[in-house]
């Protein structure tokens, strides 16, 4: 064997210093989420029990449950995906399918990625100013989930074109070379062998919806409102309604002695129905991914 | 037995019996297709002009000076006597705890992408992205209350500093926020750099860590720095996070103890104080235009970073 001569240690030296610090790097990322989980689970545990899904807030929201902020939270994240679903989707198969390298789709390209980028605040005063006055839907849910909806879009297109080009090439060409029209190819070939991905891809914007407080903030959720109980739905779209977002941030900086575990309680449903919702999707796309063939 | 003509009579058949609802329901739905493709240009020019359209008339307003919101760390927006609009406290605020969360997130995600795709086996590599996707997904009001509640009470413990929200506190809290976007695209980064590339420094007889110094940190310099612009981006739009955890003053601050109001925290504790289209209301929309157009000049430039990468 040869010696090893102090250059080659140094640079051995160097190597394992650089993973065990890089190493360390990656690892604090994983601290920050197991810790914040576990401090909302401790500091919440007084108040949870499934009442606290279902009650309303009682004593000027000292206490209770989150039930108006748990349905406000469902219809707006509902009805903003149903908007933003079927254009992010057709956008997706435009720029994927249709699209040439042309000017036009060039700046669409670069609208999107701008969408994408403009502050969640900005999109709150987009809202404002198109859907609660300019369209007179006023101070409502339907304006709140528009907002929401202009603002998934932009992620929904990113997502849904990555799932469609990772169809190969070929799979369309066969397709084609029997005959068919652009669009037979993409219904009958490109969407069955893509569908996975969309959906995964949506049902992560179902927690990005669920999760946003400034763009619902100032179009359509309010403090507190009371909802009549034992009625599926219990607000109209024309109503302000309640989100569970703007329930936490509320409780945290506006309502003055409230009980200690309430607040963390509340965040630990929004934290939970978020991360729930993303391991569904992370595990959905695992699944299919050992499935897939080609 | 002659084989083309029948196969060309029988395309020449179907094509002819298909019926006419069928062709113009397909063009139909295309030109849906088409318009819904366009329908993001619209909504970005309908961003920029419903947000223009509220501020513009304070543009055209004699008493507004647009030098003076831009130059003055004076906002005393609801004052009788002595009403001032300027936002550079606001400006100053925005950058100081966007350069703090970037002095701590960019070594952090700029490590986790090189350990992630250079150095960590198949399995970790997957734990770590599931992770680093469930840290983007937490909501950023989470992230401010945790702001609000843990880290500034800690803060207070630690340094004797007054009062726990600061920009520290909105740093810490913002770099945990950007780092998730930093690694993972540096780490498609560092992916895009040819496997030859590795192998030519392998050959060579380099360690691991001289390959990623010498060979692919040079190589894919420019899609690292697309990742970092684009944390840039998020921490500058931040609002929730900051708007919990930075404190409510407004003035420039003197020390990383000090607290600040953001542009965007200023927004969103404001608005729903300002009576509709009053002048304050306007200047709101005003800082709405200035923070549009900071993030579209931001991500405009790591799109083109981007991109030249690809071309190359």
């Amino acid at each position: 064997m040869f010696a090893e001569t102090p250059q080659v240690r140094r640079k051995l030296r160097q190597e394992a210093v650089a993973k065990w610090v890089l190493s360390a790097m990656a690892a604090s990322m994983i601290i920050p989420l197991l810790l914040i989980v576990g401090y909302v689970v401790i500091r919440a545990w007084p108040s949870l029990s499934l009442g606290f899904l279902v009650e309303m807030p009682t004593n000027n929201m000292r206490d209770g449950g989150v039930w108006p902020a748990l349905i406000g939270t469902i219809y707006l994240v509902v009805l903003s995906l149903a908007v933003s679903a079927p254009i992010g989707v057709l956008a997706a198969v435009y720029l994927n399918e249709y699209a040439r390298d042309n000017w036009l789709n060039r700046l669409i390209n670069m609208a999107v990625i701008n969408l994408a980028g403009v502050p969640s605040i900005v999109h709150a005063l987009f809202g404002l100013g198109a859907f609660v006055y300019a369209a007179r839907f006023g101070y409502s849910i339907i304006s709140a989930s528009l907002t929401l909806a202009v603002m998934t879009l932009p992620v929904i297109i990113a997502s849904t074109r990555e799932a469609l080009a990772s169809v190969p090439r070929s799979f369309r060409e066969a397709c084609w070379n029997v005959g068919a029209t652009r669009w037979q190819t993409i219904r009958a070939v490109v969407l069955p062998n893509s569908i996975s991905g969309i959906l995964t891809g949506l049902i992560l914007q179902v927690s990005r919806a669920a999760g946003e407080t400034a763009p619902i903030m100032f179009t359509g959720a309010v403090f507190f409102k009371s909802i009549p109980r034992g009625t599926p739905l219990p607000y109209g779209l024309h109503e302000s309604c309640m989100a569970l977002s703007m329930h936490l941030f509320t409780l945290a900086t506006q309502v003055p002695d409230v009980k200690e575990s309430v607040p963390f309680a509340t965040a630990l449903v929004l934290l939970a129905s978020v991360l729930l919702v993303n391991a569904a999707a992370i595990s959905l796309r695992v699944f299919l991914r050992s499935r897939k063939r080609w | 037995m002659n084989l083309t003509e029948p196969v060309e009579q029988d395309l020449v058949v179907r094509n002819t019996t298909r019926p006419a609802w069928a062709v113009l329901g397909e063009r139909a739905l295309e030109i849906l297709i088409c318009l819904c493709g366009i329908s993001a240009i619209i909504f970005v020019l309908g961003i920029f002009f419903f947000v223009f359209k509220e501020a513009f008339p304070v543009l055209a307003n004699p008493k507004f000076s647009l030098r003076q919101f831009l130059f003055s760390d004076q906002w005393y927006p609801t004052s009788e006597l002595h009403k001032r609009y300027g936002v550079l406290a606001m400006i100053a605020g925005t950058f100081s705890v966007t350069a703090l969360a970037m002095a701590i997130a960019v070594p952090f995600g700029l490590g986790g992408a090189i350990y992630i795709s250079e150095f960590c086996g198949a399995k970790t590599k997957e734990t770590l992205k599931i992770v680093i996707e469930l840290l983007a997904a937490i909501p950023s009001v989470v992230w401010g209350f945790i702001g609000l509640t843990v880290l500034s009470r800690l803060i207070v413990r630690w340094t004797g500093a007054p009062v726990g929200v600061n920009i520290l506190n909105g740093g810490i809290i913002l770099a945990l926020m950007s780092v998730p976007i930093i690694v993972s695209i540096g780490e498609d980064a560092l992916k895009a750099v040819p496997d030859s590339y590795r192998e030519a420094a392998l050959a060579l007889g380099a360690t691991r860590w001289q390959q990623v110094r010498h060979v692919l940190l040079p190589a894919a310099r420019t899609g690292l720095l697309a990742a970092v612009l684009l944390g840039v981006g998020r921490a500058i739009g931040e609002t929730m996070a900051v708007l919990m955890a930075t404190g409510h003053a407004v003035h420039i601050p003197h020390s990383i103890l000090d607290s600040v109001r953001t542009l965007t925290a200023n927004i969103a504790a404001e608005l729903g104080e300002a009576s509709a289209h009053s002048t304050h209301y306007q200047v709101l929309f005003l800082i709405g235009i200035l923070l549009f157009l900071m993030t579209f000049a931001v991500n405009l430039a790591a799109d083109l970073i981007v991109r030249g990468v690809r071309r190359k």
